[in-house]
């Protein structure tokens, strides 16, 4: 009985603390405002992203050569993005309300993609620079 | 007996650890979060002296069952470190460290005596059954802990992006383990948890090594962001 209702405690409490982590991770990447060029490469209109354009913003980041150490961050929210993914999987079917919720963390996560890519774009450009100088 | 996949795992958990340490010794974290640093070396230590009881007594033995679960509350008492660090760190302005070391330890004290009453009063009295029903009661007592130092935290509005990861990560690991501890004692022969258990050690050293790494001192996140990050 007690280990039943501390698992019970302790898996809520774990989808909070995760939930939360999450959004730590992603939360500094929704202060920052996509450059119009970044807009025009990732085909993005609207101001938020939604989150099935996740795998082609990695695809396009992955193109781009990174400053050194970038591609940490991107992993985390890759997976972070996963297991929403898996989330989304398991309890839509019995908690129809969390799809939307999902959805718009997915499409946190694949802001926070978009913004590395940005910052990718910038420091190529700077780089680019350096060498014609 | 022990595969390939748990030795495996053991190496890649000692080597994650080992990397925290560095990570965290480069960028000059000793004195500030020393408690970290003592938990990542303890826990390399456990590893290092797991393996070598497996390699002498074998893992059926009675040595290496007791020295994975005395080890196991040594590495939990170490994260209580931890916690008390975190509190300090949130609480520094109101000058209430004493009580908060105090308060930790006295709960410490009054989970190691409920699970021993707890041992006491059935039928088996084995030291393993009080060592893993410690361990099940303090990763619990660890949740309530981290979970009330999160809400002082978003009361306090405190926007320390780094301390606000590092006690998430704390939140993380302590719900997961004493999730599957619960889970454990409810269905002992569930052997897929075993693996579970090993790949969530992993969580500890990777979260910490990327808030140190990425996370810089002065960088602050609104806790509003975090909680509702649509706000």
């Amino acid at each position: 009985m007690i280990a039943a209702m501390i698992f019970l405690i302790s898996f809520l409490a774990l989808l909070q603390f995760f939930v939360s982590y999450g959004h730590s991770v992603v939360a500094a990447s929704r202060e920052h405002e996509l450059s119009e060029e970044a807009r025009e490469i990732c085909g993005l209109r609207a101001k938020s992203i939604a989150g099935d354009q996740f795998r082609r913003l990695m695809a396009l980041a992955a193109l781009c050569p990174e400053p050194e150490g970038g591609r940490l961050q991107v992993r985390v929210v890759a997976l972070y993005f996963q297991m929403l993914g898996l989330a989304r999987t398991l309890l839509t079917r019995a908690i129809p309300s969390a799809e939307s919720w999902i959805d718009a963390e997915r499409g946190g996560c694949a802001y926070a993609v978009a913004v590395v890519l940005d910052r990718r774009i910038a420091y190529n450009r700077m780089m680019a620079q350096r060498a014609g100088h | 007996m022990l595969g390939p996949v748990d030795y495996l795992l053991l190496f890649t958990e000692l080597a994650f650890e080992l990397l925290a340490v560095v990570i965290l010794l480069k960028h000059k974290a000793l004195f500030q979060y020393f408690t970290i640093v003592l938990y990542l070396c303890a826990s390399i230590a456990v590893g290092i002296g797991r393996y070598s009881v497996l390699k002498t007594a074998g893992f059926t033995s009675n040595a290496y069952l007791y020295f994975y679960y005395l080890s196991e509350a040594l590495l939990i008492i170490c994260l209580y470190f931890v916690v008390m660090t975190l509190y300090a760190q949130v609480f520094s302005e109101m000058n209430v460290g004493k009580f908060v070391r105090g308060g930790a330890m006295l709960l410490l004290l009054l989970t190691i005596l409920i699970s021993y009453h707890t041992v006491a009063s059935s039928s088996d009295k084995m030291i393993t059954m009080f060592v893993n029903e410690l361990t099940q009661n303090l990763y619990f007592v660890g949740v309530v802990l981290t979970y009330l130092l999160w809400g002082a935290m978003m009361k306090l509005r405190e926007s320390r992006t780094r301390l606000m990861q590092l006690v998430l990560s704390m939140g993380v690991y302590f719900s997961a383990f004493a999730g599957s501890y619960a889970l454990g004692n409810m269905y002992p022969d569930l052997r897929v948890w075993h693996y579970v258990c090993h790949l969530m050690v992993l969580w500890q050293p990777i979260s910490w090594a990327y808030t140190f790494m990425k996370v810089p001192e002065d960088a602050r996140t609104a806790t509003a962001r975090v909680i509702a990050p649509t706000q």
